[in-house]
């Protein structure tokens, strides 16, 4: 039947559809639809043909072609309706759209409008009625189709139109972008009887539409295509064609840019309010670089077609329209960075329009936690996050490690791949750019799990801002990312990501103080007996390491570097297991001195904590002596710090942590009263070993995988660097009962 | 409580003007332009140190108002100022940063808008949201 329309109206006509053809064709198939020969004559007789049945397809061509749509008066009974508005539409349309062949239909479609007008509002009426049923229905999902792409349309359209448009509107609400469509379509409703005449130099989009329209006839064709947009922001093929050609006429380069002046003056001709076009420009220049590239222009011009049919702006980019980031990875690839900004801001102003990539990057970032677990033996290596990113970026040269990062990339969706690119222009450009060294990933990663690892780890690497900031990130990976957006974004993040990171013992002396004081409290157990200033450290140190003595080294190890802090305390049994400990033990005489109290004193005082490291072993000695433990806490905190300030505050994966922390170890056995802490740390870095080995698994499973060390890491990173903290106040309390204790010594010999 | 205003030069007019629930905006008005006094003391003084970037006022701390003045400046002299409660605990310098960052990030946003002409008020509706967005976070 289709096929017959087509001929009717199409064959007859120019090649292609113009919009009189197209028309023609409308009413063709609402002839047909309504069960009446297909003739052309019926096509101008039947008044009240009912307006042909399209399931919804958003696609757009139908709203091209609406532009396209030259009211045809006549039988426009079916699509009268949807012809008054139409018509009206179609000049606006003219208006803007009418870059060019448009004008040419408008002088048919007025005339055709007027007549055709006044009688298919009568009959629309009822026939939108079942329209809006069917295409409420359709809308969903495109079901029957009969005519796949047009059918739809004008559904909506003709109910709409049908006077009430206004009416008509609330109800295709639902179908927003219908509504729109319907536009298009009602203007190919109109009869196409006078349009038939009017062959105008139909753009080719017509037809490219007219041939989506035929291919729809497959049914679900179209309708997937209408409804894989789920919006009636979709743009059709004829539209994107015509957009195209729009966009050729300002800058023949159709990968350039078209310059923010430039596209104002072209959409400035569309009439419509300033304040409109604004806001459609802020939707539409995605990379917020003030400039349009081909995919936004597309998705402005199409907002624009939008608006003029009477369809309200989104407030978000709709996916759709979203400028697709493959397509401009080779600009953005090219540095230049101009468009793709991708601020995390915009992400903001089009979060509803993340495309099906972001799914993808979401997922990757489980993956990611899986890899932030090489990457942090990796991170710990090198000791310093800001490496990592650079391994991120260089893919993964200089560490075997990275190896596992490459799959990040891998896994990332054509866009994502973009963005990974992207990525690597920045490379080094910030660390913590969980994101951009993720998406780097250069495709040698051969393993999609390691690149998620090594997303993950990125992502781990900057602890819980990471993951924050690279969500953000991620949430634009519709955005072109031009390295220089990320760059700014992730600058943006970044400092504030890798700060964490490295100083996390650093950074916090009074935050982690007082996250240490409350730790040390909940954990207060042995320490009971120390002062109660003292005993943020002391007691947090205590109760954590006790609990963990029975953990492996090296679970103990990344464990340490967070419960260093708390396992101080432990108590003088770890101590004499020790053989490092040989320090402790003259320590503990000290600490039995009395030095306790001193110490607890000044433990607040963090002034060395950084010495650390024979300050830190005299405290663990000291600790030792001191049933407090404080001291203990101390040096275990001071060794662990000092050692772990190397490593990435995260989890430090196994590996990395027992070499640091191989004197920690040491400590460790003493501080194993990090039970609390190391219990869970040991569960987690039980589970991490096992990660990296999964790479070669199921992508779900490394995901989950990534997803759970991505946890355990954040935990992992804030209990370290509480344990830090507690273990630099630990250091200098020792610090200071050392130097009491000195001072002391000569007393004891009087 | 939190109010956000942004006031351009030369003639310091406000573009944009929002504030979180209560209604004591003509107090909060009139507080934002006597801090853009300061404001502008501060650029000048600033001589060939040329931008800093932030500036924190906590110098419009007054006692019995009990609410913090922040202001901003950009490059182009486009002052961003912040009016927030004292009450409202921490409101950590850090975060007044990223805030301003913020503000600043969406109003180039806007800038590279080119149906935005410099000098008109803000009407965009991103920035709306970012700056609604902001202000429920804090609140």
């Amino acid at each position: 039947v289709l096929f017959q329309i087509m001929e009717l109206c199409g064959a007859t006509r120019l090649g292609y559809f113009g919009r009189s053809q197209f028309y023609i064709a409308l009413k063709l198939v609402a002839v047909a639809q309504s069960g009446l020969p297909l003739r052309v004559e019926s096509l101008n007789t039947v008044k009240d043909l009912p307006l042909p049945r399209f399931v919804v397809s958003k696609n757009e061509q139908e709203s091209r072609h609406t532009a396209l749509y030259s009211s045809d008066a006549d039988n426009s009974a079916s699509y009268s309706g949807v012809i008054p508005p139409p018509p009206g539409r179609i000049q606006v349309k003219k208006g803007s759209v009418s870059h060019d062949a448009v004008q040419q239909r408008t002088s048919t479609d007025q005339q055709e409008s007027t007549s055709p007008v006044v009688s298919p509002q009568q009959s629309p009426p009822t026939s939108p009625h079942t329209w809006r049923k069917h295409n409420r229905h359709p809308s969903g999902g495109n079901n029957e189709r009969p005519l796949a792409g047009p059918g739809p349309f004008w559904a909506p359209f003709s109910e709409a139109q049908p006077g009430s448009s206004t009416s008509s509107d609330p109800i295709w609400s639902g179908h927003s972008p219908p509504p729109h469509q319907e536009n298009w379509v009602s203007f190919a409703d109109t009869p196409p009887t006078s349009a038939l005449l009017a062959m105008h130099p139909a753009s080719v989009q017509d037809q490219t539409t007219v041939r989506t329209v035929a291919s729809a006839t497959t049914a679900n064709e179209i309708r997937r295509q209408s409804s894989s947009y789920d919006d009636p922001w979709k743009i059709t093929d004829e539209q994107r064609q015509y957009y195209v050609n729009q966009f050729k006429t300002i800058q023949p380069d159709l990968n350039g840019f078209i310059p923010g002046s430039a596209a104002k003056e072209f959409f400035t001709k569309s009439k419509l309010p300033i304040l409109e076009l604004s806001h459609i420009w802020e939707l539409s220049d995605f990379d917020k670089d003030g400039a349009l590239t081909l995919d936004e222009f597309c998705a402005a011009f199409h907002l624009v077609v939008a608006r003029k049919n009477g369809y309200d702006l989104p407030e978000k980019l709709p996916e759709s329209l979203m400028p697709k980031l493959i397509d401009l990875e080779d600009s953005t690839e090219v540095g230049e960075q101009t468009g793709e900004v991708g601020y995390s801001s915009s992400p903001a102003e089009a979060p509803p329009s993340k495309s099906p990539s972001m799914p993808s990057l979401n997922q990757t970032w489980p993956e990611l936690n899986q890899s932030s677990e090489q990457w942090e033996t990796f991170s710990e290596r090198s000791s310093s996050s800001q490496t990592l990113t650079q391994f991120d970026s260089n893919i993964a040269p200089a560490d075997p490690d990275t190896a596992i990062v490459h799959p990040v990339p891998i896994r990332m969706t054509p866009s994502k791949i973009h963005m990974q690119e992207m990525e690597l222009k920045r490379t080094g450009s910030d660390h913590a750019n969980p994101t951009s060294p993720l998406l780097v990933k250069p495709p040698d990663l051969p393993e999609e799990s390691k690149m998620s690892s090594s997303v993950k780890f990125t992502a781990g690497n900057t602890v819980t801002d990471g993951y924050s900031s690279s969500d953000s990130y991620t949430s634009d990976p519709e955005q072109i990312g031009s390295t220089v957006t990320r760059q700014r974004s992730h600058s943006g993040t970044s400092p504030d990501n890798t700060a964490p990171p490295p100083p996390p013992p650093r950074p916090h002396p009074s935050h982690s103080r007082s996250s240490s004081l409350d730790m040390n409290r909940s954990f207060s157990v042995t320490p009971g007996q120390q002062q109660t200033g003292v005993v943020a450290y002391p007691p947090a140190v205590p109760p954590r390491p006790q609990p963990s003595q029975g953990a492996g080294p090296h679970v103990h190890r990344p464990v340490d570097a967070e419960g260093l802090i708390a396992h101080t305390s432990t108590s003088p049994q770890q101590i004499p297991e020790q053989p490092n400990f040989a320090d402790f033990s003259q320590f503990e005489a000290f600490a039995v001195s009395g030095v306790n109290k001193e110490e607890e004193d000044e433990i607040e005082t963090h002034s060395e904590v950084l010495q650390v490291e024979k300050p830190s072993d005299s405290a663990s000695s000291l600790r030792v002596a001191k049933a407090d433990g404080r001291v203990e806490d101390k040096a275990p905190a001071n060794v662990p710090t000092s050692a772990s300030k190397g490593t990435t505050p995260l989890a430090p994966p196994p590996k990395p942590i027992r070499r640091r922390l191989k004197s920690e170890d040491e400590l460790r056995p003493e501080a194993e009263e990090h039970t609390q802490k190391t219990g869970v740390i040991a569960a987690v870095l039980a589970s991490q070993p096992s990660i990296p080995r999964s790479v070669g698994k199921d992508k779900k499973a490394i995901q989950a995988s990534i997803r759970r060390n991505k946890e355990t890491n954040t935990v992992l990173a804030r209990l370290n660097s509480e344990l830090q903290q507690q273990l630099k106040d630990v250091l200098e309390e020792r610090i200071s009962l050392e130097v009491q204790l000195e001072q002391l010594r000569p007393f004891s010999h009087l | 409580v939190l109010l956000s205003i942004i006031c351009s030069p030369p003639q310091n007019y406000p573009l944009y003007i929002r504030s979180v629930p209560t209604e004591n905006e003509l107090k909060f008005h009139y507080t934002v332009h006597t801090s853009l006094d300061v404001v502008d003391e501060k650029i000048s003084a600033m001589g060939k140190a040329l931008v800093d970037q932030r500036e924190l006022y906590l110098g419009l701390l007054y006692p019995t108002e009990d609410y913090k003045v922040y202001g901003y400046v950009t490059n182009s002299k486009v002052k961003f100022v912040m009016v927030v409660d004292s009450s409202n605990t921490a409101l950590r310098d850090n975060e007044i940063r990223s805030m301003f960052r913020k503000l600043h990030n969406s109003y180039t946003d806007i800038m590279c808008n080119p149906f935005y002409n410099p000098g008109d008020r803000i009407q965009s509706r991103a920035f709306d949201n970012m700056v609604n967005s902001m202000m429920m976070q804090v609140c």
